[in-house]
């Protein structure tokens, strides 16, 4: 019997991935050539949107150097690929958070109630971009945009009215803004406390990720030195001041919506974070005192499960370069928490109620990705600020994807998956390789003034756009299945109330008018005498703090240091 | 003279940040053999119509995605206006609603471009309808 013994023995001594990849190269031979020669292949080669390489399937010898264990674990442990939290979704569900903004406070105030009445759980605010840029209302030039894509907010006294009736000690809020976001963050903790509600109470998110700004989105005002200081004093300052609000929220969105690629969306969102952090450390301040409180924010495109396996990517990379790279030793500091937002880029004006399809799986992907909080756009967002019935489809959703599909019923289906294990990994290696390109050269703000970065957006932008126009990429009603009547589905466009702007203008100058000149006039030059001392340490939210208390504006605030730092001049490559 | 290039000026007016387009569309007028000056973004009025002074260019092109589109094109056009300059062929690109679109055009803008325009598109109606270069 020995004879028939010892080819299983044989068997059994060979690993799964070996008698896999046996088996595999057998259904190449015998099996796929056939089906091909029947009906061949759609394209010559087939890539993720990162130019990944997509096998026609993937097998346990795709994985086969991945540790079970230590790449992958369980959900809520080190190193977090499957979710920062042990229970995800069966326990507390994502955060339902529609970022909403458009004309003055109170216009915005009434929709935040209209969100949560349909089921939102979370507030998130677009200002307007003289309020993002640090101008106030009555800017010779930027007047004319006032309140057009984000609420106009001037000084407190807005941000009051924006928040009037919002429980803020039970609802968390995020706070879109970043060249301008030390004043707008010390507004949100000032509104809180002349309402009586303690700092330790408040939760939420500053965008405040200034970096992306330079590379993609170009809401900058200050050089990159005395900004990222900004940041790191708001991180310090909010550790004290607000230590349950996330001071920083990285991010990736703007940086793909621009046209980087999901490879390129992850390298330089953590290349940022680590950026600031690092930042924070050459200052003396503890990683463990500032990094549990550094959460991101990334895009959700159409590319299904290279989005799914970016965001277990992205937390497991993170988790890594905390321990390795900062030494932080703490596991709230370790793990990834993020926001996602599906892709404003993919959205179509051609046949707009495709747009309805495209988000949905857009927000299943973030939800088997395990984002713990998501903005679904809505289906007119290519053309205008969102209407009502249209941001309802958008919450509903969501709430479709929560309690109808099961997604959310068992934590990180996808592990185990050779295909998405796979592109996890390979995810994580791209990345990790950018961000150790851009310490090449100096790190991301030396690749920033270079104007590399911008560039390497810029390309990315130029070949999917080249791909559309060649037929390489179909985008459906747009290069494909277009609809013989340009016309198309007429819908509703919100329009912002006329006069919003004479408005806003008389209100700011009755806030001038009314409060404490002296107080206002010391704030200022105090901050002025604080900035002219940055660099060495000095954090100046005291001085924000109280200018902001004094009522100053944002555009005063932001001009007061303007006058000391300068504003920062970009390379306008394309 | 006949092969002088094209000079088109691609303008980001106000804090509109939004520049992927204006940078695929001012790539893909270089490709095509045009001489494309960008201005970048952060532009007002004045700076774009000095920029389409200086550079004596025969296209503007202006991109918005901010919702403001209406306000600084008309802002353009006065200025233009005051100049004397008439037969500037000027085009806006970004998220414009259809009955704005109308509304440009009644302002004198050539055409409008939205989402999803292939960039073939627009080479083909500014090499259709630019003005002659003016030599001095």
């Amino acid at each position: 019997m020995a004879t028939l013994e010892e080819p299983r023995e044989e068997l059994r001594a060979e690993s799964a991935a070996d008698r896999a990849r046996r088996a595999e190269d057998r259904w190449r031979k015998e099996r796929l050539p056939g089906d091909y020669e029947r009906v061949a292949p759609r394209r010559e080669q087939f890539a993720t949107g990162s130019s990944i390489p997509i096998k026609d399937v993937y097998t346990p010898a795709d994985v086969e150097d991945l540790d079970p264990l230590e790449d992958i674990g369980l959900p809520g442990e080190y190193p977090y690929t499957r979710g920062v939290h042990a229970s995800m979704y069966r326990g507390k569900p994502w955060t339902i958070r529609q970022v909403a903004g458009f004309g003055q406070a109170e216009d915005t105030n009434r929709r935040y109630k209209y969100l949560l009445a349909h089921g939102e759980t979370g507030l998130s605010t677009d200002f307007d971009l003289p309020t993002l840029l640090g101008h106030d209302s009555d800017h010779p030039v930027y007047h004319r945009e006032v309140g057009k894509i984000g609420v106009a907010v001037d000084s407190v006294v807005d941000a009051h009215a924006l928040f009037e009736g919002i429980p803020l000690a039970e609802i968390s809020t995020s706070l879109t803004i970043n060249a301008s976001a030390a004043p707008v963050m010390a507004m949100y903790a000032v509104v809180a406390d002349e309402l009586g509600v303690p700092g330790a109470k408040l939760t939420g998110t500053a965008q405040n990720d200034i970096l992306k700004e330079y590379t993609a989105q170009n809401e900058f005002i200050f050089p990159p030195e005395q900004s990222i200081d900004l940041v790191v004093d708001t991180m310090e300052w909010g550790a004290k001041a607000m230590p349950r609000f996330n001071p920083v929220n990285v991010s990736g969105y703007h940086i793909r919506d621009a046209g980087a690629t999901a490879v390129e969306e992850l390298g330089l969102t953590l290349s940022a974070g680590l950026t600031y952090l690092e930042r924070a450390v050459a200052r003396g301040i503890q990683p463990d005192t500032v990094a549990p409180r550094v959460s991101f924010f990334f895009n959700l495109a159409n590319d299904f499960l290279e989005e799914i396996a970016k965001l277990r990517a992205a937390r497991r990379l993170w988790a890594r370069l905390m321990k390795e790279r900062l030494g932080c030793t703490e596991a709230r500091s370790l793990l990834m928490r993020t926001h996602v937002q599906t892709a404003g880029v993919s959205l179509t004006v051609q046949q707009p109620l495709n747009n309805i399809a495209r988000v949905a799986i857009q927000a299943l992907a973030a939800v088997l990705g395990g984002t713990q909080s998501l903005h679904t756009n809505s289906l007119d967002e290519a053309m205008a600020i969102p209407s009502e019935e249209a941001v309802k489809v958008a919450v509903r959703t969501q709430q479709i994807v929560l309690h109808e599909t099961g997604a959310a019923d068992v934590v990180d289906p996808f592990a185990g998956s050779y295909y998405v294990e796979s592109l996890t990994t390979e995810l994580e290696e791209r990345s990790r390789e950018l961000i150790e390109q851009i310490d090449g050269m100096g790190g991301l703000v030396e690749a920033i003034k270079d104007g590399y970065v911008q560039q390497r957006i810029a390309d990315s932008a130029w070949e999917q756009q080249v791909a559309v126009e060649k037929g390489d990429k179909v985008i459906v009603g747009v290069n494909g299945f277009r609809d013989e009547d340009e016309a198309g589905t007429p819908i509703e466009i919100f329009r912002l109330d006329e006069g919003v702007v004479e408005r806003q203008m008389a209100r700011l100058k009755d806030t001038k008018r009314t409060r404490e000149e002296a107080r206002a006039a010391r704030a200022l030059r105090a901050l002025a005498v604080g900035a002219g001392a940055s660099g060495n340490g000095r954090n100046l939210m005291p001085e924000i703090e109280e200018a902001v208390r004094a009522r100053c504006t944002v555009g005063e605030i932001c001009d007061t240091l303007r006058e000391e730092w300068g504003e920062f001049k970009p390379v306008s490559v394309f | 003279m006949a092969d002088m290039p094209i000079k088109v000026v691609v303008a980001k007016p106000g804090l509109d940040g939004h520049d992927r387009g204006a940078k695929v569309v001012a790539r893909s007028l270089r490709d095509a053999g045009m001489e494309v000056v960008y201005t970048g973004v952060f532009q007002s009025p004045e700076s774009i119509v000095k920029t389409v002074l200086q550079e004596d260019a025969q296209v503007l092109g202006i991109s918005s995605l901010s919702g403001a589109h209406m306000e600084y094109t008309e802002a353009v056009k006065d200025l233009l206006e005051q100049h004397g300059i008439d037969d500037l062929l000027v085009l806006v690109g970004g998220t414009i609603p259809d009955e704005d679109a109308v509304q440009l055009k009644q302002l004198g803008v050539a055409e409008v471009f939205g989402p999803g325009t292939p960039t073939a598109a627009i080479v083909e109606f500014i090499r259709a309808n630019a003005p002659a270069r003016t030599f001095s």
